[in-house]
């Protein structure tokens, strides 16, 4: 059977994935969670992009949907895979991404739950709302003994694997490209350049805001459960308010609205930090003959760094590193 | 005599302790060219409001195509048959012009929006065809030419003619038009005039027409209905209305 291009993209990149994963024990373990990080970070910014940049939503709270993921998946590990006495082969290849789908609807329920009352709210409301849900999750998260309150959450499987974080990765951004590329798709930039006059060509608004805020906590649920079996373990504290910020910022730094803008901000802002840290720990020949320079004080200015480039990038790029009108103005 | 497409039946409307339309009874007849005009804060968008669902009437009732349109939605009444424009342009600006209009045809589709993830030949079908239709209803107004530039690029005069255009692309039996000669100079009233008439014979479709400018309301309109805070002052014809006495006394002052 002849797919259509964008499918042949999609199963490439699984392929591709799969490959990878299959070679994955002769990678670098610290160079390999990296990567595997890069793919959560994709799968999390691709699906705020959704709700944030193309259906104009303002939502701070994808770290909760994140968390709910987390969990219900890492339970459903640490409870229920042990009593099923399925072998490991079965419970990483099975049973896992079983269980991803299911933190991921159950993001989605959550996500309804927050949207369908709150989206009638618009711009700084909805992003008050969500915010203030993102905080109950953790502070509930934390003073739950079944899930390990503020200890955390321990001894997790490491299912996670170059193929299912970067299959994932691909099966988002495959997702959020042909929903938006289509004739309803469109609709969900409708509702973000005009609510009154979509409302007056016919499209439910309401409807589509939803379909966006259930689409984008699902994805951000599944990136819950993968970035789960990648740490082995879950405090409530890495789902804070930072966490969402995290994502915006990848979001609001790629474009808002952009596919690959804000897939290439994911990739940025996940390796930046790492590669400060790794910078830091060299050093360069000394011009002047004697002891090396240390390059030390990048590791203790990472963050302060990190800072100033978001800062700069914001004052050169605010409309992102990819703009949407972009490709717009080029294709005009 | 034509039977009543559009019927509103003593509707009323209070804003807290403001009355914006006060008992107001019209109709738009199948196929009629009709206008409603007025001084400014006479009410006449509140009333379209009304029309489109975008407020409630607090009395009376208005019946579209027979039917009641109470509690239905502003996009509910697109779906049966309803059709704006505003009187601020409203396009969706960052998209691009056969955009506008595609999203608009989007209720004809059978395809659900789980099936563009699939991408399955009944997808690519449709999609080919609406891609077809919007070039040829844009290729009707010359517009075919900018279809790939944003909308936000046009020039004003195309941007009002997109805007019908994209009403047109839903299919409507009535189609408002909330002050299109607004911002026009002489000859392109002219020109939209020709529009409104050929919109009209070439869709089979009613248009109410709200407009200041006298010259384009008594050049198409048929039949005229006038408000005054928001009351109906009078209905008639554009011979009949240009001789009202209550309506000269409402727009010179007694």
């Amino acid at each position: 059977m002849a797919f259509p291009v964008a499918q042949r993209w999609l199963l490439a990149a699984l392929i591709l994935a799969g490959l990878a994963s299959a070679v994955s024990s002769s990678i670098d373990p610290y160079f390999l969670d990296g990567v595997m990080g890069v793919g959560v970070s994709v799968v999390l910014a691709s699906s705020l992009n959704l709700i944030n940049g193309f259906t104009g939503q303002f939502s701070l709270g994808h770290a909760g949907f994140m968390a709910v993921g987390a969990y219900t998946s890492a339970m459903l590990s640490t409870v229920v895979a042990p009593r099923l006495g399925w072998n490991p082969l079965l419970l990483q290849w099975v049973f896992f991404p079983l269980s991803l789908i299911a933190a991921g609807l159950l993001a989605a329920v959550a996500g309804l739950a927050v949207g369908a009352p709150s989206l009638r709210l618009k711009g700084d409301y909805l992003a008050i709302v969500t915010l203030g849900f993102g905080e109950i999750i953790r502070v509930v998260l934390q003073n739950m003994d079944a899930v390990g309150g503020a200890r955390g959450l321990t001894g997790v499987p490491a299912y996670s694997n170059l193929f299912w974080t970067f299959g994932t990765a691909a099966l988002t951004v495959y997702t959020v490209w042909a929903l938006l590329n289509s004739t309803h798709g469109r609709g969900f930039l409708a509702v973000a350049d005009d609510e009154v006059a979509a409302e007056a060509m016919g499209l439910d608004t309401t409807r589509y805001k939803i379909t966006a805020f259930g689409i984008g906590s699902f994805f951000a649920g599944v990136a819950g459960g993968l970035y789960a079996h990648l740490k082995g373990y879950l405090n409530p504290g890495g789902f804070s308010f930072d966490k969402s910020i995290e994502i915006v910022v990848m979001v609001i730094l790629g474009g808002m609205g952009r596919h690959a803008g804000v897939v290439f901000a994911a990739i940025l802002l996940t390796l930046l930090p790492e590669g400060l840290r790794e910078l830091g720990s060299r050093s360069v020949p000394n011009p002047f003959g004697g002891a090396p320079w240390s390059l030390d004080w990048i590791k203790e200015m990472r963050m302060i760094l990190y800072s100033l480039m978001l800062i700069l990038l914001m004052l050169m790029r605010p409309q992102g590193l990819f703009h949407r009108s972009e490709r717009r103005r080029r294709g005009a | 005599m034509s039977a009543s497409l559009l019927q509103l039946t003593d509707v009323t409307i209070r804003f807290g302790g403001l009355t914006a339309v006060s008992s107001v009874t019209a109709d738009v007849r199948e196929g009629e060219l009709a206008g409603l005009i007025g001084p400014n804060g006479a009410g006449k968008t509140t009333l379209f409001n009304l029309i489109t669902g975008v407020y409630q009437p607090t009395e009376g009732r208005i019946d579209f195509a027979g039917t009641s349109t109470a509690g239905a939605k502003p996009f509910h009444l697109t779906e049966r048959g309803i059709a704006r424009t505003f009187q601020n342009i409203r396009l969706f600006p960052s998209l691009s012009v056969s955009d506008n209009v595609r999203v608009a045809f989007h209720r004809h589709l059978e395809h659900r929006t789980w099936q563009s993830w699939l991408r399955g030949g009944r997808f690519h079908a449709e999609e080919a065809e609406l891609r077809e239709r919007t070039r040829e209803l844009l290729s009707l107004f010359n517009l075919e030419r900018v279809q790939e530039a944003p909308a936000k690029s046009l020039s004003y005069g195309d941007q009002r003619r997109l805007e019908i255009v994209r009403a047109l692309a839903t299919g409507p039996r009535l189609l408002l038009l909330d002050e299109p000669a607004a911002g026009m100079n002489p000859s392109e009233k002219d020109e939209l005039m020709r529009l409104i008439r050929f919109v009209r014979d070439r869709f089979r479709l009613a248009v109410l027409l709200v407009e200041h400018d006298m010259k384009v309301v008594m050049g198409i309109c048929e039949r005229i209905h006038v408000l005054e805070y928001g009351r109906k002052i009078a209905e008639g014809s554009p011979d009949e209305i240009r001789v009202d006495p209550k309506v000269i006394a409402a727009y010179l002052g007694d």
